[in-house]
């Protein structure tokens, strides 16, 4: 809407024509603003899929803010959110640092780390349940007692196989992100650290990081939020299970609406994922500090 | 219609829609081919079946019925039997159902009913006696609703039996259990053996409700889950729930399971795998694992190694030793979204398509056995005669074949279930929070 407003301004001549946004919109309002006072329209009905909408005010809400399953989703999604996140974020940075070199080789290890890049979550989590299996997975076939763990099976390891196996997934995006922001960086700050006798480390430290913020910001904000859309991976490997212990809340919608028919309650979980993913990225850009939008680069 | 009726309906076409276009995403993947020949157009009957054992027979019996009468085809897809379930509800609440629709009976046929979304085939029945005829009379009541005949049965009986390893029994020198004291000493002797007692695919959850199905059957009787299907109030209260959920925790807790059940798949055969192959020793699961292990383990149910035998019994238990639970077969219902030349080609089908001679037999050499009477002979003659005439016997003879409860209640019951469950087998809930969360389903 911005864009249409400025242009009636008279900025016209300055930049693209605002109309170039309208087929966007017309998506974004079809597939995103249209379903999306559908869902809060249902959360205030009971409807099973099949038979007649039935307004019943505000049932859904007290049913699905009183259930224990919800609450014990949110705390799922928040350990996942934390430990997805420190686990790739430090990773992808360092291994973006790496891959942003010249040297041919990384050339060749950047190629290799993108591969998982390649695949669909579902095929992801096809392969790692047969490799983590515990009668037929890769620690009963190898012979190796250590790998032969219940990786899906136990409540308190499952977690942790989840976050992994989505760091596996996700980590070469945003090595992608670190990548291209290093690349960014102009050689000349890096030259004239070198002559003020900066070492590696600190030029990691005052150069490369601080450049580096806005890409951190966006990454962190793909991660984040990322996580309250983690669906298709986890729903392929663990289902959710074993009990509770991995469904995360939009797997906790999924099952409300799909399995047990319950339209009214999953939008109503729809729209607490909406607010709190909303919430979370406006925080984060919030974070990035008021003139997010000014460059850092010299000269630029 | 008062305008009200209109715009809800109109609302709910558009939530319909949002939602299949949402699932289309995630399910789209699960389709196959359809049958070969260029005789199924767009406007033919479509019909939805499971992947699995009955598959190729299902599969010839359409081809054979498309070859025979180009003008009535039928457009046959399948789909794995959990990604079905969630699929043809949507597709149906969205009017994009196929014209076969492939159930189970009970709660879920019941939804559709209440829904008018399937044709009432009574009529039908009664213009084709010999339709009816052809099936085992117990097996026709699970496709009826309020007295009127919804689903027509389509495949085989599928009682829930207990199958092990004989040479496991034999390597510890051991008797198949016939008390539930028996299986509760099998447990420490294979244990010591190095093989796990039972193996049970409990990541797809409804295997896990077969154990509470024949527990509550054998110390309760039939009645005990007749009143929970009937939604009477607290019918989750009665003892023989609580007793059966304390037994399962005691089997539980006593390392009856094989180690990691809680992540054994049963939708990729992994739990029958285990007993096969010898790292479990037993498995509680449904007549139909057998035409997959005829397939995997050929050698293994040939040599005769496989056993099977009935659930064992429970000291001072009122349920009779001879009832089963299962599925009592797959069923057909006919989508009243269809068009009239879509209704005509299925009833078609199903009067003389389905259970021809060609039908039946294939439906014996899968190792299944039809839901049809009259059929003695040929199980005899078959090389899996033992299991097959077992089977047909266990059938034959329960006074009571209760269904899959899962099927049987409704969706949302049923889900409820099948996660609370879960968390019996993982020791999270006692059978006190069980019986309680139940309670608070009944009429849900």
């Amino acid at each position: 809407m911005a864009v249409l407003g400025s242009t009636n301004r008279g900025v016209r001549d300055s930049g693209p024509s605002g109309w170039l946004a309208v087929p966007a919109l017309v998506f974004f309002l079809a597939f995103a603003v249209i379903p999306l006072i559908g869902v809060v329209f249902l959360s205030f009905t009971s409807w099973n899929g099949l038979g007649e909408i039935k307004l019943q005010g505000l049932a859904s809400w007290t049913t699905v803010l009183t259930d224990p399953v919800t609450g014990n989703a949110l705390v799922v999604t928040a350990k996942v959110m934390f430990f997805s996140f420190i686990v790739q974020a430090p990773v992808s940075l360092l291994l973006g640092v790496f891959t942003a070199g010249g040297q041919k080789y990384r050339a060749a290890l950047a190629v290799l780390y993108f591969l998982p890049l390649l695949l669909s979550s579902a095929a992801v989590a096809i392969a790692f349940k047969a490799l983590l299996d515990p009668n037929f997975g890769l620690g009963p076939g190898f012979n190796l007692p250590i790998l032969a763990q219940d990786w899906l099976g136990n409540s308190d390891l499952v977690l942790f196989v989840v976050v992994f196996v989505i760091a596996w997934q996700f980590v070469p995006f945003h090595t992608l992100i670190y990548q291209g922001g290093v690349r960014q960086i102009p050689a000349s700050l890096y030259e004239a650290a070198e002559i003020d006798g900066a070492g590696r480390l600190r030029q990691f430290w005052n150069i490369t990081l601080p450049q580096l913020k806005y890409t951190i910001i966006t990454s962190s904000t793909l991660m984040v939020v990322g996580s309250l859309a983690y669906f298709d991976l986890i729903f392929v490997l663990t289902g959710g299970g074993p009990g509770y212990s991995t469904r995360l809340l939009p797997l906790h919608m999924y099952l409300t609406g799909f399995k047990a028919n319950d339209m009214g309650a999953a939008s109503a979980l729809g729209v607490m994922l909406i607010v709190i993913g909303l919430g979370l990225a406006l925080l984060l850009q919030r974070l990035g500090g008021k003139n997010r939008n000014a460059s850092q680069l010299e000269g630029a | 219609m008062n305008g009200n009726d209109m715009t809800f309906r109109k609302l709910r076409s558009a939530a319909v829609a949002i939602t299949a276009a949402g699932l289309a995403v995630s399910l789209a993947a699960c389709g196959s081919s359809g049958p070969a020949g260029s005789s199924v157009s767009s406007d033919s009957a479509s019909m939805w079946g499971l992947t699995g054992g009955n598959q190729p027979v299902l599969q010839k019996s359409v081809d054979d019925w498309n070859q025979a009468n180009p003008d009535k085809s039928i457009k046959l897809d399948f789909f794995a039997n959990d990604a079905y379930k969630t699929k043809v509800r949507t597709a149906i609440g969205a009017g994009e159902g196929p014209t076969f629709v492939y159930g189970w009976g009970g709660g879920v046929l019941k939804s559709y009913v209440d829904a008018s979304q399937v044709d009432d085939l009574s009529t039908f029945v009664k213009d084709n006696p010999q339709v009816k005829d052809r099936y085992l009379p117990s097996v026709l009541k699970n496709g009826e609703v309020n007295g009127k005949t919804y689903a027509l049965p389509n495949n085989n009986v599928q009682p829930v039996v207990l199958y092990f390893n004989k040479d496991v029994f034999d390597k510890v020198g051991a008797q198949p259990p016939k008390t539930w004291d028996d299986l509760m000493a099998l447990v420490p002797k294979f244990k010591q053996a190095g093989i796990a007692p039972f193996s049970l695919g409990g990541q797809s959850k409804w295997p896990d409700l077969m154990w509470l199905e024949y527990l509550v059957e054998r110390i309760g009787g039939p009645e005990v889950f007749a009143n929970i299907a009937a939604n009477k109030p607290g019918a989750w209260s009665d003892p023989a729930v609580k007793e059966a959920l304390t037994k399962i925790q005691e089997l539980a807790g006593a390392g009856g399971f094989i180690n990691g059940f809680s992540s054994v798949a049963a939708d990729s055969n992994a739990d029958q795998a285990l007993m096969y192959t010898g790292k479990a020793a037993m498995i509680l699961q449904g007549g139909w694992i057998y035409q997959g292990m005829k397939k995997d383990a050929a050698d293994f149910v040939k040599s005769g190694k496989l056993g099977y035998t009935t659930f064992p019994t429970v000291s001072g238990g009122k349920g009779d030793p001879a009832n089963v639970v299962g599925n009592p077969s797959n069923f057909w219902s006919i989508s009243a979204k269809a068009t009239d030349a879509q209704k005509k080609a299925a009833l078609d089908y199903v009067k003389d398509g389905m259970f021809t001679d060609a039908n039946t037999d294939a439906l014996i050499s899968s190792g299944a056995v039809p839901v049809v009477k009259g059929i003695e002979d040929k199980l005899a003659a078959s090389p899996d005669k033992d299991f097959l005439t077992f089977v047909y016997g266990l059938a034959k003879n329960a006074p009571s074949f209760t269904l899959s409860w899962d099927q049987a209640l409704s969706p949302a019951q049923g889900d409820a279930m099948l996660s609370n469950l879960d968390q019996i087998f993982l020791q999270k809930i006692s059978p006190d929070q069980f019986i309680s969360t139940m309670n608070a389903t009944i009429g849900k």
